[in-house]
């Protein structure tokens, strides 16, 4: 699958005319962001899109050959439990279910210019063998389902906490954790990047409702702390 | 709102979940074989326990994952939560009562 998808050419100029899931939005996020710098530093928080990120879905059994395979053409280990998150290769790696993860492609300019999801996808897949002879495990481009949401600042945990019932507090989700939850009933993956910076990754379909969420929950912030 | 702790990802939000109905109810091993009533058995029947229940849950929201749980349905406390066979259950819930063994 993961082939025929690689083979099919981009036209080119086609970068050109991508456009993010959330891109509607970025003036409001810009707008919503100043407003709760201007009523202070205390509880201030800044969203924007991370619009573009390759993701790639991995299924293999820890431990197995398939989980081996993966590793070594990811240049990460795969996570061993809820929670966990791995680096290497350009990617993080989030995990999903006990075998089941998500690799997430590094922040780049290059994003933007070309479309590396199914190269990637097939490349890392490759590593599984040929169809036929295939080691037990799946990688599956899935750049296009879902778009990242970043919030930073020190109001970002506030405004996560409005509609994320998991305990968001540094006692329960350290630097480095991503988790598989729901956002006000929509689901979506939260990843805590930094001690005041989430990430929010919704799918697609979703980016739209929770983006506009998002700058609902951060007007509270706009306006002085009532005591 | 009931916390329920999925085995693979801890204490979550009812609403994370959904409800699977009885545990360990076995395919049958010659379905062919089944007349009409035992297969509307199979598939239609269930205990009806009051007290301790062994029951099928699914992590939807998280992990995507099965599992068993033993559940009070009197006082809905959540006894214990496991994978695979059913354990050395307490005598009078429905999976040590029930006539179809251990499977998932
Ligand atoms: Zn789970």
């Amino acid at each position: 699958m993961a082939e025929t998808i690689a083979e099919l050419t981009v036209p080119a100029g086609a970068s050109a005319l991508r456009r993010s899931p959330a891109a509607q939005l970025a003036e409001a996020f810009e707008a919503a962001s100043a407003a709760t710098a201007a009523a202070g530093a205390q509880r201030a928080v800044a969203v924007r899109e991370i619009p573009f990120l390759v993701q790639l879905g991995l299924r293999a059994v820890p431990g197995s050959q398939g989980a081996a395979a993966v590793e070594a053409a990811l240049g990460a280990p795969l996570p061993t439990g809820h929670a966990g998150t791995t680096a290497g290769g350009g990617f993080t790696v989030l995990w999903i279910g006990p075998d089941e993860f998500l690799a997430v492609g590094d922040e780049s300019p290059e994003n933007f210019t070309s479309d590396r999801g199914p190269a990637e996808a097939a490349r890392v897949a490759s590593a599984l063998g040929e169809a036929g002879a295939r080691t037990p495990g799946g990688v599956v481009d899935l750049s296009a389902n879902r778009t990242t949401f970043e919030l930073t600042g020190p109001g970002a945990r506030l405004v996560l906490e409005k509609g994320v019932s998991f305990d968001l507090h540094p006692r329960a989700f350290a630097v480095g954790q991503a988790i598989v939850t729901s956002l006000d009933h929509v689901p979506v993956l939260v990843w805590k990047t930094g001690e005041d910076a989430f990430r929010v990754l919704p799918r697609a379909s979703f980016a739209d409702h929770v983006g506009r969420w998002l700058i609902d929950a951060m007007r509270e912030f706009a306006a002085p702390e009532v005591p | 709102m009931l916390l329920i702790t999925c085995p693979n990802c801890g204490p979550r939000d009812e609403t994370e979940f959904h409800y699977g109905g009885q545990a360990h109810v076995a395919y049958p091993e010659n379905p062919s074989e089944l007349n009409d009533a035992e297969w509307a058995k199979y598939l239609f029947y269930r205990e009806n326990t009051k007290g301790l229940f062994a029951e099928r849950w699914v992590h939807t929201a998280g992990c995507r994952k099965w599992f068993n749980a033993l559940r009070d349905t009197v006082t809905y406390e959540f006894k214990s939560v496991y994978t695979g066979a059913a354990p050395a259950a307490p005598a009078g819930t429905a999976s040590a009562t029930s006539t179809n063994g251990g499977q998932q």
